[in-house]
């Protein structure tokens, strides 16, 4: 019984607040390394166009929701998806060909094109505040919970309970079908295939007639859509908050690096390993020990490695660790 | 105008120019007919690889042109004379190392529209071991193989002249043989060839022609069997 109830304790606050983090992380995380694969550079601007698409969303929520539209037990947010995709599309697009573009025709440097990205993302971060302003904005509605603690412990009559929120079953669900649709774009069609190619052996892939403007912009696109799923998401699941969602480039790069720069599989990989460890290390263990350790052994003390205030120092010690260890990521990434 | 009985599928005339200022080439031609194999040779720096670059549009020429099938191809760029029907496989960095061996030949036929089965199952046949290996990611493959795969990539787009710059570099000599053996097989197919190679009397050994180049200028043309039994060119370039 003990067990049953360490168990559960552990679930309700490290692994299921980790694993629908690590999955918000995921979409950030695949984006970044698409991009990196493509494109070359690192893109800098990548939380401020989440925080730009999410804002997107937000607002197309609000018109519906004041419109009467509603998804019953989902989020309204759901439906306005497309249009937040449709607006990151839109600055990524028009940042690429205003700024990015130019350093790929003069083959400027990564760490040039880094920069440059680094302008955007002042640049996007200004729009976000705004339109629509630097505090916290809640848009999450429809039913909250699947199932409540409360609930969890009248069914199971353990001392322990857990609770899932819709908001985490609605990320898991979307990011599975998400990142399987992207893998199976880039493993099965001709456009995902000559992406690749084109990530392998740029020369090459000219050579055999592959256009990288459209291959560049079908990256884009794809951004588009996987950065306005992970910051609806997040959005969602905690609140939505521009700096916040600046704030996650660190754990999402982290994860990118983590998992090997330019592999779609390391970042999903990475991501969970980044949440998982963000959240446990931050974990107070102690009631968890309680119950495994025989009476009398139990700690006084918290066992809490971290305080919550420096989860992001966790993201930082995995990156500095895996570079000082394994460059090249868990899986093998392109080093450049 | 164009007889492709007796004009040479390919030929770049009088070709002069460099990389920058300075000149590399010098009047330099080359041209391979059709079924064929011509094969440039020449000591380290002669600018054999620059001349292959040159006819496939890798380089600004100052003089001369380059004419496909009697077409004027000069101004094109390196794509679209892969359109035209030229296939280049470089020395080095010649295929998509994660990719699979069956995707790196897709990747070949990107441009070609419609079904190209027939073509792959071509390629397998003429190397049985990509067939085997074909799910498997390219980069893992021996250095051989990795050439199989780049010259299959290449063929993948029904190239009317194949050109192979220095195929042979790294591979032991059993690999070569073999590998020459195919590059005879697709010439047969009524493929031309043009290459670069290293191994000078092997390659002129197969060559229909040979084309030695000295410091970016023709030195000595002839058919390779000719340039074997010549005792300048055998004393100056090929050792003896």
């Amino acid at each position: 019984m003990d067990f049953l109830n360490a168990l559960v304790l552990l679930a309700n606050f490290v692994l299921i607040p980790a694993i629908s983090y690590g999955s918000q992380l995921a979409l950030g995380a695949l984006g970044i390394t698409l991009i990196f694969a493509i494109l070359r550079f690192s893109h800098f601007a990548h939380g401020d166009v989440m925080a730009f698409g999410t804002a997107g969303v937000i607002l197309t929520t609000w018109a519906l929701q004041a419109a009467g539209v509603s998804l019953g037990p989902l989020p309204t947010a759901l439906l306005a998806l497309p249009v937040g995709i449709v607006a990151s599309a839109a600055i990524l697009l028009a940042a690429d060909r205003s700024v990015y573009r130019f350093y790929r025709k003069v083959k400027a440097k990564p760490i040039v094109v880094v920069m440059a990205s680094l302008g955007v993302m002042f640049v996007v971060n200004g729009l976000v505040r705004f339109v629509i302003g630097p505090n916290d904005q809640n848009f999450a509605d429809g039913a909250r919970f699947l199932f409540t603690v409360r609930e969890f412990r009248d069914a199971t009559g353990l001392a322990e309970g857990m609770g899932i929120r819709i908001s985490q079953v609605i990320t898991v669900v979307v990011t599975a079908i998400v990142v399987a649709a992207l893998f199976w774009f880039l493993n099965r069609t001709r456009t995902g295939k000559s992406m690749r190619a084109f990530s392998d052996n740029e020369d090459l892939a000219l050579l055999s007639g592959i256009n990288p403007e459209r291959v560049v912009t079908v990256t884009w696109l794809i951004v588009a859509v996987l950065v306005t799923m992970a910051g609806t998401l997040y959005g969602l699941d905690k609140s939505f908050k521009a700096f916040t969602y600046f704030q996650l480039l660190l754990p999402m790069f982290a994860a990118a690096i983590l998992g090997g720069m330019g592999n779609p599989v390391g970042a999903v990989v990475g991501a969970f390993v980044i949440a998982l460890s963000e959240v446990g290390v931050t974990y107070a263990f102690r009631k968890f020990l309680e119950y495994l350790l025989p009476d009398g052994m139990a700690p006084e003390g918290l066992v809490q490695l971290l305080s919550t205030d420096y989860k992001f120092a966790v993201s930082f010690v995995l990156l500095v660790v895996v570079l000082l260890v394994r460059p090249t990521g868990l899986f093998k990434g392109q080093t450049q | 105008m164009f007889d492709a009985a007796t004009d040479p599928v390919l030929i770049g005339e009088g070709m002069t120019g460099g990389y920058g200022a300075a000149d590399i080439l010098h009047n330099c031609t080359i041209s391979v007919n059709r079924g064929e194999i011509a094969v440039i040779v020449g000591p380290n720096g002669a600018g054999k690889s620059t001349a292959m670059k040159a006819v496939f549009g890798m380089l600004n020429l100052r003089q001369g042109h380059v004419r496909l099938m009697g077409e004027d191809i000069t101004a094109l760029s390196p794509q679209a004379r892969v359109s035209k029907g030229m296939g280049f496989v470089p020395q080095t960095h010649n295929i998509f190392p994660t990719m699979t061996v069956e995707e790196n030949l897709e990747m070949g036929a990107f441009i070609r529209e419609g079904d190209f089965r027939e073509t792959l199952e071509q390629v397998y046949d003429l190397f049985p071991i990509l067939r085997q290996k074909r799910r498997q990611a390219a980069g893992e493959l021996s250095g051989g193989q990795r050439q199989q795969v780049a010259v299959g990539r290449a063929l993948m787009t029904k190239p009317a002249v194949l050109m192979l710059d220095e195929p042979t570099a790294g591979v032991s000599p059993i690999v070569m043989d073999e590998l020459f053996d195919r590059i005879i097989e697709i010439a047969r197919t009524g493929v031309s060839i043009l290459m670069v190679e290293q191994n000078a009397r092997q390659a002129l050994d197969i060559a229909h022609k040979g084309f030695v180049l000295v410091q970016g200028a023709n030195r000595f043309t002839d058919t390779g069997q000719a340039l074997l039994a010549d005792p300048e060119v055998r004393r100056s370039f090929l050792g003896g």
